[in-house]
């Protein structure tokens, strides 16, 4: 269990019709492997640019990012994505939606067809251990909001990836469903046991889930403090009103306010 | 009762539309030979109804010979505008302008190229039926969610991949919408080219019988060009909801 996401004095412009646009400034960032770590930070503070550069979607202008001992050139291939919105294909049943990645990256997209019914029972298992079993023959739009973001959580990660990079998965739905899903990331990612990237406005997400939470300032982005989440694991939902879990929210909000005062 | 009167109500508006017409024929005199009454129509259907029929199937295979060709050319070129924003930025104003000249325009020039006949109309109705087919293509490409886009390509995907595993299949309801549009433009295209210079075809026998002031030909060749418009757009309004049924129930409904 060696190396680490790195990300290194990375700056990044966007250049756009109405001038450029700095997003990213000398962005240091450090994650572990196996580690869960949080972004947050004021809205527009460049937290989507960082998901683009980790997977390797665009580079940067300068600075260099490092994945487990790898430098990052081009797409990573290695990642599993998850984003807001579910983002599922309507015209395939939800196995083939969460088969989809399988068809597209190496090795798998040349093993695909003869070894279908195989890839199709690791879908079904981790179809089940988000407990959605028996929902594979359905189609999305037969799901809630809640049931397609679980759907979406498996696509990006049929591929088994050592990184996955979620960009405010759980912003959408309502309190309660929201709270079911951390249960379900958190369970997922103590029994697979990949790195997680987690980019979020919910401070209580971020502190429930992380072990390290990472505020951004306003742009141009940079981390300006590193936060370590030292409550015990396994975390249960009731840790969210225990006073040194507010305690951690209380100090978050803080900061971010004089961030975006800033 | 009411689901069976909103059944018949289609059948019972047309019939009292044609009840409507012969009453003001009778009622108010008026000369066959400026409207003939519906009975009258139909006694010229009775009576020329080869004609008719080897006509109308000239009129239909012209119309769906170009909107095959239009259907073909649509979709390739519908892909290529759709594939990139530069493609789509610079093919636009050509596009543009090519569908804002009247194809009537275009017809006598069809006829000095390719003579008298049927080929005019099977290009006519290509020109006039393509564009709505070329644009619902590449708005359905120029739309895919960017998100989806960066799941796929940070998995190494290619740009071929992202068509043929979401564009394409996500143009679909696009497609199809369009195709019950471009088919009756196909029809107005062939029939109108018919009109302008041909040896056959509904249009062609509208024109004859004019001259020959058989007003109530006239009119049945009108009845039989609105009977095979309503079968066309019905066959592909169906085709539509049956090859993209998802669609019609998933959030995505820009095409519904």
């Amino acid at each position: 269990m060696t190396g680490s996401v790195d990300i290194g004095n990375v700056t990044l412009t966007y250049r756009g019709a109405g001038g450029d646009v700095l997003a990213l400034k000398d962005t240091r960032l450090n994650v572990r492997r196996g580690e869960f770590a949080a972004v947050v930070g004021p809205s527009g503070c460049g937290k989507s640019s960082l998901m683009k550069l980790v997977t390797g979607l665009v580079s940067p202008d300068s600075g260099k990012i490092v994945i487990f001992g790898d430098k990052v050139r081009g797409p990573v291939k290695i990642a599993g994505m998850a984003f807001q919105n579910p983002n599922l294909l309507p015209w395939r049943k939800v196995i083939n939606n969460v088969l989809l990645p399988l068809e597209i990256v190496e090795p798998h997209r040349r093993k695909f067809r003869r070894e279908k019914a195989h890839y199709r029972e690791q879908a079904e298992a981790l179809l089940k251990t988000v407990g959605l079993e028996g929902f594979s023959e359905r189609f999305p739009w037969e799901l809630s909001g809640g049931m397609q973001q679980r759907v979406s959580l498996c696509r990006a990660l049929i591929h088994q990836p050592a990184l996955l990079m979620l960009d405010e998965p759980f912003a959408a739905l309502d309190a309660f469903t929201r709270e079911e899903l951390w249960c379900v990331l958190r369970d997922l990612w103590q029994k697979l046991g990949f790195t997680v990237i987690l980019v979020t406005h919910d401070l209580r997400e971020a502190t429930f889930l992380a072990d390290n939470i990472h505020v951004m300032s306003a742009r141009p982005g940079h981390i300006v403090m590193t936060k370590r989440i030292d409550l015990p694991r396994p975390r249960d939902l009731d840790i969210c009103f225990q006073p040194q879990f507010t305690d951690i929210v209380h100090e978050l909000r803080a900061k971010i306010a004089e961030v975006r005062k800033a | 009762m009411n689901t069976t009167m909103e059944r018949l109500s289609p059948w019972l508006f047309t019939i009292g539309m044609f009840v409507l017409w012969e009453l003001v024929c009778r009622i108010f005199k008026i000369d066959t030979f400026v409207l003939p009454a519906p009975s009258q129509i139909f006694q010229a259907i009775g009576q020329y109804w080869l004609p008719l029929g080897k006509n109308s199937f000239v009129t239909l295979w012209t119309t769906l010979a170009g909107f095959a060709l239009a259907v073909a050319f649509g979709i390739v070129l519908g892909i290529i505008v759709g594939w990139s924003r530069t493609i789509y930025r610079g093919l636009y104003p050509v596009m543009i302008g090519f569908n804002s000249i009247p194809k009537v325009a275009v017809v006598p020039i069809l006829i000095i190229w390719f003579g008298i006949g049927v080929v005019p109309a099977v290009l006519t109705a290509f020109l006039i039926s393509f564009f709505p087919i070329v644009v619902n293509v590449a708005t359905g490409l120029a739309t895919m969610e960017p998100e989806l886009e960066d799941v796929l390509r940070a998995l190494g995907a290619r740009k071929l991949d992202i068509m043929l595993k979401v564009g394409i299949p996500r143009t679909q309801p696009y497609l199809f919408g369009s195709l019950k549009i471009a088919i009756t433009l196909a029809f107005v295209g062939a029939v109108m080219s018919e009109t302008i210079g041909a040896n056959s075809g509904l249009g062609h026998l509208m024109v004859q019988a004019g001259s020959n002031f058989q007003m109530p030909l006239v009119f049945a060749c009108l009845i039989g060009l609105a009977v095979e418009g309503i079968a066309m757009y019905a066959v592909f309004a169906y085709v539509e909801t049956y090859f993209t049924r998802w669609a019609f129930r998933s959030s995505m409904s820009a095409a519904a």
